[in-house]
């Protein structure tokens, strides 16, 4: 009985061990990024932004979030990428907590307003050297002017400045991308530009991308599957 | 950026301190004020005629849901407009605006940053300038209050009822027949509570009894008077600069990119805030980068393009794309996301490197030899065009 029952312990051991391995192959297949209820709010005294709240993007998918004003997008966004940590809850790459990742962070954001997410004592060639290698091929495929390299961000418009956002966030240990409302100031021809080029760096890479936008017909051509947060219902979708 | 405000925050002391000193001088400010009031009291009632009637159909736009904000609605709108397209507000002819920069030590040189723009609102009119950000949209606001920075410098015509304006003019006028409505909520005053600083420091009954019924109106909190502005949302603080504007019964509000970080509803909701400026008799020039948003409210648009103003559209022809003009335009047009989502390659050209001839020359696909010598800007099917392959 004694015996049977450690052989039985081992088995299971075994089989949990052969499941991890297994999963851990899948996972460098196919990364995901998690958001275990996460629950957040800035101070004691004000409201409660995030509650219990739970989303997982995977490494495939491109997710659109649509979600009132208020509601807390940023913040999500924020804690996705590392920005802030959460009052409870967790986020995870791969299983693992993003914390535990040391140095470049795998999770990158690109934010609303470029002005405000460069430093505007940094020439632009500066400012693309904080990201992570970025390649040649990635400089040109947004459009970037050698010329504008040289200047410094009060001397190029904010269209031009989100490109280079855009670009500083697509480092080569990047595999997840948050563009929180990341063409609301650019014209149409330039969001549709930069739009494609993402898509297809994206899909190349197997980057997984969450887009916020109140644009419900730009998240229907930009994304596989669009997540309404006021239902808190995944409604998968194809484009 | 911060310059611009300082300049901004600036001139608006001056014009304060003016005003103060006009008093003191006994200028006939009573007389003055008597007879732009008799303007408002004309339209007044002519506002409250067309209220009545907006009443019936439809309650104020900011009471009703956006959701429903259907095409009917808005040929509703337009053809309300063609008919009481008013007196000339505003005429600009060939304005164009360049810089003085330094170059390699003292070398100076002119950067024309806004050339041959040409724009014409009538009253009860709302014109929307729309153009990439980086193309010089905002300068035109600046250029028709007359705060441009230093080294700036103006030319072209502008005219305003008619008659040439001067900044000598400008500078009576602006702040209660023209107004800016801002760009940016960091324009007021922070140390000032709002109502005070609405005011503009007035504080006879009647102008009390105004503010309260157009905060009534855009739904502000009559307490809000007694707040500083940090102490209000960024949806809040865009009403509150629009009260601004609204006090002095204006003939001219020049809206300088009102919605940006905008929440969609919030941003709608502004515009027909403006909308119905335009609909109590005012001309309202609206500048902005956002296409879409500019259509539901505005009577034209003017497409402005690397610093020139390349067409100019009933914003009824942007619901078919054979109606536009201009490549530009069709551009635009089609890299809307539900009309097709494409775009052209390369980008606005920079002032420095600007191309001969059309500024979108270089990025178009039906560019020849001709496209790279002066181009003028004429009519073509009830707009304008500045391009020699329109049809």
């Amino acid at each position: 009985m004694n015996q049977f029952h450690i052989r039985d312990c081992v088995t299971d051991m075994y089989v949990a061990a052969m499941r991890n391995s297994k999963e851990m192959k899948m996972d460098k297949e196919k990364s995901l990024l998690e958001a275990r209820n996460i629950t957040f709010q800035y101070s004691k005294d004000t409201r409660m932004i995030l509650k219990d709240f739970s989303l997982t993007v995977s490494g495939e998918e491109r997710m659109g979030l649509v979600a009132p004003s208020g509601f807390g997008k940023t913040t999500f966004c924020k804690i996705l990428a590392g920005y802030e940590q959460p009052d409870a809850g967790e986020v995870l790459l791969d299983g693992i907590p993003l914390s535990s990742y040391k140095g470049y962070c795998p999770v990158q954001m690109i934010w609303q307003h470029p002005e405000q997410s460069v430093n505007p004592r940094l020439r632009m060639s500066e400012v693309l050297a904080e990201g992570d290698e970025v390649e040649p091929r990635i400089i040109e495929g947004l459009g970037i002017e050698a010329d504008w390299l040289n200047r410094y961000p009060a001397e190029i418009s904010g269209g031009e400045m989100q490109r280079f956002c855009i670009a500083r966030a697509l480092g080569k240990r990047t595999r997840f991308l948050l563009a929180d409302e990341i063409s609301t100031m650019l014209d149409l021809i330039t969001q549709s530009q930069i739009w494609h080029f993402l898509i297809e760096e994206v899909q190349k890479r197997k980057i997984g991308l969450l887009t916020v936008s109140h644009n419900d017909e730009l998240l229907k051509q930009v994304c596989t599957m669009i997540c309404n947060l006021e239902e808190n219902a995944e409604t998968p979708r194809c484009s | 950026m911060s310059d611009k405000q300082q300049e901004h925050t600036h001139m608006h002391k001056v014009n304060s301190t003016e005003g103060g000193r006009e008093d003191a001088l006994g200028y006939d400010e009573g007389g003055v004020h008597e007879h732009s009031h008799h303007h408002g009291y004309a339209r007044n009632e002519h506002i409250h005629g067309h209220a009545a009637a907006d009443q019936v159909e439809n309650t104020y736009p900011h009471e009703h849901e956006h959701g429903g904000y259907d095409h009917q609605h808005h040929g509703h709108y337009h053809n309300h407009h063609s008919h009481k397209r008013g007196e000339t507000i505003l005429e600009i002819k060939n304005m164009n605006i360049s810089f003085t920069q330094y170059s390699k030590g003292f070398r100076q040189i002119q950067l024309p940053v806004i050339k041959d723009l040409n724009v014409t609102i009538c009253a009860g009119e709302m014109v929307a300038v729309v153009g990439s950000s980086g193309s010089g949209k905002s300068l035109l606001a600046h250029g028709v209050m007359g705060i441009l920075p230093y080294n700036a410098t103006m030319g072209g015509e502008m005219y305003y009822q008619g008659e040439p304006l001067t900044p000598k003019r400008i500078k009576k006028l602006r702040g209660n027949e023209i107004v800016m409505v801002p760009q940016s909520t960091s324009y007021l005053d922070p140390l000032m509570k709002m109502g005070p600083q609405i005011k503009k420091g007035r504080k006879d009954e009647k102008t009390a009894k105004k503010l309260r019924t157009i905060f009534k109106r855009y739904s502000l909190d009559e307490s809000v008077e007694q707040q500083y502005p940090f102490e209000l949302s960024g949806g809040m603080t865009r009403r509150a600069l629009i009260a601004t504007a609204m006090l002095d019964d204006p003939k001219l509000v020049v809206a300088d990119e009102p919605t940006p970080g905008l929440h969609m509803n919030v941003a709608k909701r502004t515009m027909d805030h403006f909308r119905e400026l335009a609909d109590m008799g005012a001309g309202v020039l609206l500048i902005t980068h956002d296409l879409e948003l500019a259509l539901e409210v505005a009577d034209r648009v003017v497409v402005f393009y690397a610093g020139t103003t390349i067409e100019e559209a009933n914003a009824e022809d942007f619901a078919h794309v054979e109606n536009l003009r201009h490549p530009y335009t069709k551009a635009l047009w089609q890299a809307i996301p539900q009309n097709g989502f494409t775009y052209v390659d390369g980008v606005q050209p920079y002032v420095k490197d600007m191309p001969r001839g059309c500024p979108f020359g270089p990025r178009c696909s039906y560019y020849t030899e001709q496209c790279s010598e002066s181009i003028p800007y004429q009519r073509l099917r009830n707009g304008y065009v500045r391009c020699c392959h329109a049809k």
